[in-house]
């Protein structure tokens, strides 16, 4: 199967990746980034989300957990990386395992 | 524990027995599976991390230096500078099983113009080319980030529940057999007692 990437975010800082051949989806808020994740998650495969709307979708990112496709990952915005990613994979870590392997630092 | 609800006859004990049986041995098999999950989960998982590292790293410094670029150019000109696309990316969408869940594998294969800019050297300035090269490199640990990290979270997600599994039969199921193999067994005996007294009745009356 093949797939098609994309990268929903905003504006700016994404342009970038059209070049290296990513379809961007610039969103403004929220809501509209959820309204483009929905209608974007059949037809692509491999969706980036930056960091800034990744949060305040995490509920609704789970339910992309189940298939092995759309893959939806965050990457950090234009302004640096917030640990949003490193949370991901400590709660992952912390459901299967139940204890700190790897970022035991705090 | 609280008992099945069964007549206690010599057949469901039998039954009983066959399924104490297959639930101890499902229990175990589903124990081995839970530990050569987890152990591959702590592989993928220190992978994932290592992967986001270096590609939050990295992205901070594409995107950081992009927007210096942008900053120096009018955003009309950027636009239509980056309207078309150089490259096609083509991912290939493939699964593959891990302790058998399906996670997605995805391999790249795209094709490069020439000096792999949509645009031409005029147009905008050199801080771009710089970041649309480093972003094109970039993008195939992105995809492999994107891989693992989902492998990550739909394994995490198989082993609480397989955990769920292991514990409903450790102690739950397994539990409730042994008490009702046992409650048939001690009715049987006292069954088995009392015709032998019946008959010693009779037999001392005659």
């Amino acid at each position: 199967m093949t797939g098609k990437t994309a990268i929903v975010g905003n504006g700016d800082g994404i342009m970038v990746f059209k070049a290296a051949g990513v379809a961007t989806f610039p969103v403004s808020d929220e809501k509209n980034a959820r309204d483009t994740l929905r209608k974007i998650a059949k037809e692509y495969q491999i969706i980036f989300i930056t960091e800034d709307f990744a949060r305040p979708l995490t509920e609704f990112l789970k339910r992309f957990d189940e298939e092995p496709y759309p893959v939806v990952v965050s990457i950090p915005s234009g302004s640096g990386s917030d640990g949003y990613g490193m949370e991901v994979l400590k709660r992952a870590m912390e459901r299967a395992l139940g204890v700190d392997i790897l970022f035991n630092k705090d | 524990m609280a008992r099945l609800n069964v007549n206690p006859t010599r057949m469901e004990l039998k039954k009983l027995k066959a399924r104490l049986s297959t639930a101890v041995r499902g229990h175990k098999l589903l124990k081995d599976k839970s530990d050569e999950m987890i152990r591959q989960f702590t592989v993928i998982l220190r992978e994932a991390k290592r992967l986001r590292e270096a590609v939050e790293l990295e992205l901070s410094a594409v995107l950081k230096q992009f927007s210096i670029a942008r900053s120096v150019t009018p955003s009309f000109e950027a636009e239509t500078a980056f309207a078309l696309p150089s490259v096609a990316v083509y991912a290939n969408c493939e699964t593959q099983s891990v302790m058998g869940v399906d996670v997605p594998k995805v391999t790249l294969s795209g094709e490069k113009r020439a000096d792999g800019l949509p645009y031409a050297y005029s147009e905008i300035t050199g801080e771009a080319d710089y970041s649309v090269q480093k972003a094109s490199e970039l993008l195939p640990k992105m995809v492999e980030l994107a891989q693992t990290e989902k492998t990550v979270r739909m394994l995490a997600e198989e082993i609480e529940r397989n955990k769920r599994r292991v514990n409903a039969l450790e102690y739950v199921m397994i539990p409730q057999l042994e008490e009702t193999i046992k409650y048939i067994k001690d009715k049987l005996d006292e069954n088995e007692r009392a015709a032998v007294v019946r008959l010693m009745k009779v037999k001392s009356k005659a």
